[in-house]
């Protein structure tokens, strides 16, 4: 990261739009706009291009200052009987005061991305699994199966930085790598090798995974297998698979439970990860869950240390009380058991609160749009773009530093829950 | 503001004070002077009371990636040991692996003001910083973990002079922000992931012919030339493998008189003698560790019940998987650098092996006649969590008690023991070594871990009482900094600890192939991987403590 006062143009910066958080962007400032000038793509140029339209916070839709937005926030949590946090697209600093929010108002707590985080979190709480992490990938994959998941549509950038890279530090031939999906095919060609070898597809529908998951899972321990197919994919096809899986030196399983959007998608993930652990019994494979944009992976990780829980956490009996199901934000709205919503989304202005009988309180990324005015609006910076911050990628392992690139005077998420906290 | 604790019976070893009464002064957050003119602002009565330096954890997993997937791991031992908020705390939950908060009131409130995690990824240090900057009132520090890492494998595989891994552990742990550095199953790590599945002190990586002995050597070298105070701290090949006392015996021999701290000793004691093919090494472990006053150990002793064992040897946490009690487990490979592993794990006080374990660990406290170079620990939360400790204590000081649990442990390792005749108890003056003033001297904390002048103001007071456990799990106070943060047992005060650091210098000229590193094969820019000091202030509550270093030897 250099600054460059004349041109005002950043390098290494990384993204928090993507799981992957790239960090080798480079970023132009003047005033507030913001274009990113090299390693930009569909994901972060939106991410780091949306212009900033309102500075103001609102109550019933008319001004007022950030001080009377908080003194009303407190109030209505002080007369709330269940508040819940949720959408807490935020980061590390974001989360931290909202885990103490939750804490001291006894509210629930659950993200915007957990459907698809929890199809993960469930199948460790449940039974463990084996993973590994980006930069491991770029250097040792030599077969990438791809469960169920159109990687270059959510992470355009994934096969560019990670598979098909110029060297590996092991002297493998790049080209030799293999990437085979298995559910639905790749919607381009990011997964194509620079020689223009195409990836294998061993075609079928996302709700029929589970059948096929389990099948593979079936060969690759050697039990017999009477069918001939399975949700029209040939038996023998994966036979073909899981002798490669077999024969493979690092697999890597990847797939990104956002995209297995049916029920008990964790059921499937589940037989994904443990067919991963007995390869292991005599090669070396690995899973690569992909996710965690956002501040996705961020706020669970908060959760987890502060609380001992992930998100779907309550705090409405003083101490944290962790349940799944119940602690659903989405469930809670829809049910209209919670009377009080904080609604955060300080990376995206497309996450609006769902529609809700509970009085809503939102600190939105500057320009949001709403069909019906929240009682409480609050645009707030954006982490990496006008205020410092750190972030998680995917893997949980990594965290990044997040820049101020611009100082647009908007309030991060911290500032505002922590005064609300305070005023309490 | 004058603070005077008067006629208290002090424990301060660093200084020869065995039970000696006097006076202590505190102002401004540290131990000072008695005033000239006599004035105090205040003074409290701890005539009688037993007083010592706050005690240190030298060895504690508390932040970081493996701890936090421990966490996120085990909802149904949370639910267990849950914590209300009150008006002065924060909620939390945990038992093996507890919330950070919840983590810094439960050390605080048993006597300790400072824990070191030993197992700080260079890539993943940010995330243990945070966990530890959420860590209330304890002081934190972290070793940073190389040996596995590719960066080092390549300059070892390359030849290169020592100057330069000088300078790469020097900037590893400048950036990592770190207080010394730990290898865990030197070069194994590295190896499991080219599908090697052991990995013996004299064994070869597959890749870059690498021997683990290698590693030790490169790495212990490096600490004591750049001048890092704590030693290389090692977690050796073959953890929990019977036999293994003999690659102990090895690694010991191996190092050649430099300084190297053993650490969970106990792990590393196994024979495979007996019926069981498993039997107590400790006898010729401790033995070797008397007679080779270069090495350090800390015991890692295990305790009966569930907890979960978090480590970056996913080697041979892999291998122990099968043993997860519940059955989950987790093994990561990560960033060309390391590993982790986490196993939940129950230790069975009717199981041979567990039983057997338990009494190494207890061996070994009692046959290592210097207390200057054996640390308490339960390698927190891998033997046993670190809310055991004051029932260790009470093990170690009351052999009626200790051979009371003995006999009610498994019959057939009981057999296989000699515990019951080792008289030794440890004096209150052995533990205010083992947990302050030997803890600090082996981490490198000037200031910390005594009660002379100058020193922090991180005093514990007990009342003294015959059943240990009692007296070491509820002080009557204790203060961090000079303010009194715990009364009777309770938290009564928040502060927020210093994280300590050392800043070894190194070559700039590092950066160079460093930076090339980075740029082909990692997915992280070098200036994104380097954790700043602003970081570890973060939002106004961390700050950093730069503890001096030895006279290095070369750079």
């Amino acid at each position: 990261m250099t600054e460059n006062s004349t041109a005002t143009v950043w390098h290494e910066v990384a993204s928090p739009f993507c799981g992957i958080a790239s960090d080798d962007l480079t970023i132009q400032v003047s005033g507030n706009n913001i274009k990113v000038l090299e390693n930009g793509d569909a994901v972060t140029r939106p991410g780091f291009e949306t212009p900033i339209s309102d500075l103001q916070p609102r109550i019933q839709g008319k001004e007022v200052t950030l001080d009377q937005a908080v003194s009303h926030i407190a109030d209505l949590l002080i007369n709330s009987k269940q508040p819940l946090i949720a959408g807490l697209g935020t980061d590390l600093n974001g989360a931290r005061s909202a885990m103490a929010l939750a804490d001291k108002s006894g509210a629930t707590i659950d993200s915007f991305y957990s459907p698809a985080a929890f199809r993960n979190i469930l199948v460790l709480q449940d039974t463990g699994y084996m993973t590994t992490t980006l930069t491991e990938v770029r250097n040792r994959v030599d077969l990438l199966l791809v469960v169920g998941t159109d990687v270059e549509s959510t992470f355009p950038r994934f096969f560019e930085r990670m598979i098909w890279n110029k060297e590996s530090m092991f002297g493998q031939d790049i080209e030799s790598r293999e990437v085979i999906y298995l559910g639905k095919k790749p919607s381009g060609d990011a997964s194509t090798s620079p020689k223009g070898k195409k990836a294998q597809v061993i075609g079928c529908d996302n709700a029929d995974l589970p059948e096929v998951v389990s099948v593979l899972r079936a060969l690759l321990k050697g039990k017999p297998v009477q069918a001939e197919a399975v949700a029209g994919v040939a038996v023998s096809e994966l036979q073909t698979l899981a002798d490669r899986l077999m024969a493979a030196k690092y697999s890597v399983v990847t797939w990104s439970a956002g995209q297995l959007d049916f029920d008990h998608a964790e059921a499937t993930i589940q037989n994904v990860c443990e067919l991963i652990k007995e390869i292991n019994a005599t090669t070396r494979s690995n899973g690569l869950p992909l996710g965690g944009k956002e501040g996705d992976t961020t706020v669970n990780a908060v959760a987890s240390w502060q609380s001992g829980y992930p998100m779907r956490t309550t705090f409405n009996r003083r101490f944290p009380d962790y349940d799944p199901f119940l602690n659903d934000g989405r469930r809670i709205l829809a049910e209209g058991e919670s009377d009080v919503v904080i609604w955060v989304s300080s990376f995206n202005t497309t996450v609006t609160p769902p529609k809700t009988s509970a009085t809503t309180i939102v600190l939105g990324r500057s320009g949001m749009q709403f069909e019906t005015e929240p009682e409480v609006y609050i645009p707030v910076g954006v982490p990496g773009i006008d205020h410092e911050g750190r972030t998680f990628r995917t893997d949980s392992v990594v965290s990044v530093p997040l820049r101020k690139l611009r100082d647009s005077g908007l309030p991060s998420v911290f500032e505002v829950l922590s005064a609300v906290e305070q005023a309490l | 503001m004058l603070l005077k604790l008067t006629g208290g019976r002090i424990f301060d070893p660093a200084h020869d004070q065995n039970d000696v009464v006097r006076d202590i002064y505190i102002r401004d957050g540290r131990i000072v002077e008695k005033p000239t003119d006599g004035r105090v602002d205040e003074e409290i009565d701890v005539r009688g009371k037993v007083i010592m330096a706050g005690a240190i954890d030298m060895h504690t997993h508390i932040g970081g990636g493996k701890v936090n997937i421990a966490r996120t791991m085990l909802p149904e031992d949370h639910a267990q040991a849950v914590y209300e908020r009150t008006e002065l705390l924060r909620s939390g939950t945990g038992h093996a692996a507890p919330s950070t908060l919840t983590t810094g009131y439960r050390y605080a409130e048993m006597g300790y003001t400072a824990g070191f995690e030993p197992a700080v990824l260079p890539i993943n240090a940010r995330q243990a910083h945070m966990e530890m900057h959420d860590t209330p009132i304890i002081d934190k520090g972290g070793y940073v973990m190389l040996g596995s890492d590719d960066f080092l494998l390549r300059m070892m595989a390359a030849n290169s002079d020592q100057e330069a891994i000088n300078n790469y552990v020097a900037w590893t742990i400048n950036h990592a922000q770190a207080v010394g550095l730990k290898v865990v199953n030197p070069g194994g790590i590295s190896a499991f992931k080219f599908n090697q599945r052991k990995l013996d002190l004299d064994e070869k990586n597959d890749f870059y012919g690498v021997t683990p002995r290698d590693i030790l050597h490169r790495l212990s070298t490096a600490v004591k030339e750049i001048g890092v105070p704590h030693p290389l701290h090692v977690h050796g090949c073959n953890l929990g493998v019977p036999g293994n006392m003999q690659t102990t015996l090895d690694t010991i021999q191996g190092a050649e008189g430099l300084p190297m701290h053993l650490t969970h000793i106990q792990f590393h004691s196994y024979g495979t003698e007996g019926d069981f093919k498993f039997s107590s090494g400790a006898a010729e472990i401790a033995e070797a560790i008397n007679k080779h006053k270069n090495i350090t150990v800390d015991v890692g002793q295990i305790l009966f019940g569930q907890t979960v064992t978090a480590s970056g040897d996913n080697m041979r946490q892999f291998a122990g998987a099968p043993h997860a009690h519940p059955n989950k487990w987790v093994c990561m490979d990560i960033e060309c650098e390391a590993g982790c592993g986490v196993v939940p794990f129950k230790y069975k006080d009717q199981s041979y092996v567990n039983a057997l374990q338990w009494m190494i660990g207890l061996e070994t406290f009692l046959m290592v006649d210097d207390p200057w170079r054996i640390f308490l620990t339960t390698d927190h939360p891998n033997g046993a969590p670190f809310t055991s400790y004051p029932h260790l204590i009470k093990l170690l000081m009351d052999k009626s008690f200790r051979n009371d649990m003995l006999s009610t442990l498994h019959p057939e390792a009981q057999k296989a023991t000699h515990l019951a005749s080792l008289d030794r108890e440890y004096s209150l003056y052995e533990i205010a070594i083992m947990t302050r003033a030997g803890a600090a001297k082996l981490v490198g904390l000037a200031d910390r871990g005594h009660l002379g002048i100058g020193a922090a103001a991180d005093i514990t007071v007990y009342t003294d009482n015959s059943d240990r456990e009692k007296m070491f799990e509820k002080p009557d106070y204790v203060f961090k900094d000079g303010e009194m943060v715990v009364r009777q047992g309770q938290v009564i005060k928040i502060t927020w600890g210093t994280t300590h650091v050392v800043k070894p210098e190194y070559d700039v000229s590092i950066e160079k192939p460093l930076q090339e590193y980075f740029d082909k094969f990692h997915t992280l820019k070098m200036s994104n991987f380097k954790i700043s000091n602003d970081e570890i202030v973060d939002d106004g509550r961390g700050s950093l403590t730069i503890q001096p270093l030895h006279k290095g030897g070369r750079l």
